[in-house]
């Protein structure tokens, strides 16, 4: 196995498959200034995914690009957190999910600014500025909706209980984690935790939120082994074009 | 074939140029004050030209890379090398002082390190709230003036 694309699929999936999710709002959002924000977030994750797939492709030299990847795989290829693909629900869901992700992806991209990894540390340093300034919004909305009315609060209670088996997901090191981790590519997942739950209880506690007791988390989705039914859905919505006529450019 | 046109511009030339060129986003600047152009050199053989993305996903550097080249071509330059480099990071460091006066004439709040906007770019008045962290473009962020009513960007600060 080539454990280097795999750990870069693992970082272009994610950004891709939250990155269409966050842009389905593009148009139906509940504000003005919220849809701009949403489409900008899944814009920022798009362009990141180019940077993540585009080196993938180019570690695993079979003549793929970063538009093959997203375009021409399969469910079971695809290597991202069960988290990030389940549907949106509402504005509540989808703005925890994106605070659970974000409060791991800052501790982590800065942490792979320093990959003995040229071009890891680089895609990271790049990205690292815009997930910081995603979470700053992230982690005040979730404040601001949890800390609101009766029915807000209850609603971002219920996207807690919902996401809270999916969030541990990413923590999880295995065969893959283990190899790159011993190259000095990226720190295991697993030493990401604390400051992970440190982010999470704080702006909880803030959010008036009860965090869910108990860390079980479904697996399946980094290895590719086992994803939800839902992503094959969102997969027949973004790929469509390729599908239906494939290898069309403009 | 001589690559480059009868005579070999000189680097200096060539960023004077790429003054001209505006930002497709916001037209008041050119590429060269927003920070975009990193590296200009010239060889015997080509023009070789480095650019850097605002934001990962800014649709903007497809049109900007397309506007280099035309206006290269239009200096004569057939022999253009475009690459795109990350590293280092764009920042809003690289926004030349010119190009923050501009911004703000045009009624673009510039970037301040504090993190929001010091005044108001169309009266001046520093009582100013923010409306939204994001705007029009993946730069920017929208703001509103509490004396004169008007909205306004933010040129985000990264």
């Amino acid at each position: 196995m080539n454990h280097l694309f795999e750990f870069l699929l693992r970082q272009g999936d994610n950004a891709l498959v939250l990155g269409h999710r966050t842009s389905e709002w593009c148009g139906v959002a509940p504000a003005l200034e919220e849809d701009i924000a949403l489409a900008n977030t899944a814009l920022d994750l798009i362009g990141q995914t180019q940077l993540w797939l585009g080196y993938a492709a180019e570690v695993e030299g079979e003549g793929r690009t970063a538009n093959d990847l997203a375009f021409l795989r399969d469910v079971y290829d695809f290597r991202n957190m069960l988290m990030l693909e389940v549907p949106n629900e509402d504005f509540g869901r989808t703005l925890t999910r994106q605070f659970l992700f974000d409060a791991f992806q800052v501790p982590w991209l800065e942490a792979l600014q320093s990959s003995s990894d040229q071009r890891v540390a680089e895609i990271a340093a790049k990205s690292v500025k815009e997930a910081l300034y995603h979470l700053d919004r992230s982690a005040e909305t979730v404040i601001a909706l949890g800390d609101g009315t009766q029915e807000s609060n209850a609603r971002m209670q219920a996207a807690v209980n919902y996401l809270w088996p999916y969030a541990g997901e990413v923590f999880a090191d295995d065969a893959t984690d283990q190899h790159i981790a011993k190259k000095g590519i990226a720190p295991l997942p697993s030493t990401m935790r604390a400051t992970w739950e440190a982010t999470v209880s704080e702006t909880f506690a803030q959010a008036c939120i009860v965090q869910p007791e108990g860390d079980f988390a479904h697996s399946g989705g980094r290895s590719g082994a086992r994803h939800t039914e839902h992503l094959g859905h969102m997969l027949a919505m973004m790929q469509t074009l390729q599908r239906s006529y494939p290898g069309a450019a403009w | 074939m001589v690559g480059v046109a009868a005579a070999t511009p000189s680097e200096a030339q060539v960023w004077a140029w790429l003054e001209g060129v505006p930002d497709p986003e916001i037209p008041v600047i050119s590429v060269v004050d927003l920070g975009v152009v990193r590296e200009v050199s010239v060889t015997d053989r080509a023009v070789k030209v480095t650019i850097t993305p605002t934001y990962s996903g800014c649709p903007a550097m497809s049109i900007i890379a397309m506007d280099i080249e035309t206006a290269l071509a239009k200096q004569g330059v057939t022999e253009l090398e475009l690459e795109t480099k990350i590293a280092p990071a764009w920042t809003t460091d690289w926004l030349s002082d010119k190009g923050r006066e501009r911004l703000e004439d045009y009624g673009i709040a510039p970037p301040q390190p504090a993190g929001g906007p010091t005044r108001c770019p169309h009266c001046r008045s520093r009582a100013i709230e923010k409306v939204s962290q994001f705007g029009s473009t993946p730069c920017k962020a929208q703001w509103r003036c509490s004396d004169c009513l008007e909205p306004f960007d933010y040129f985000k600060c990264i």
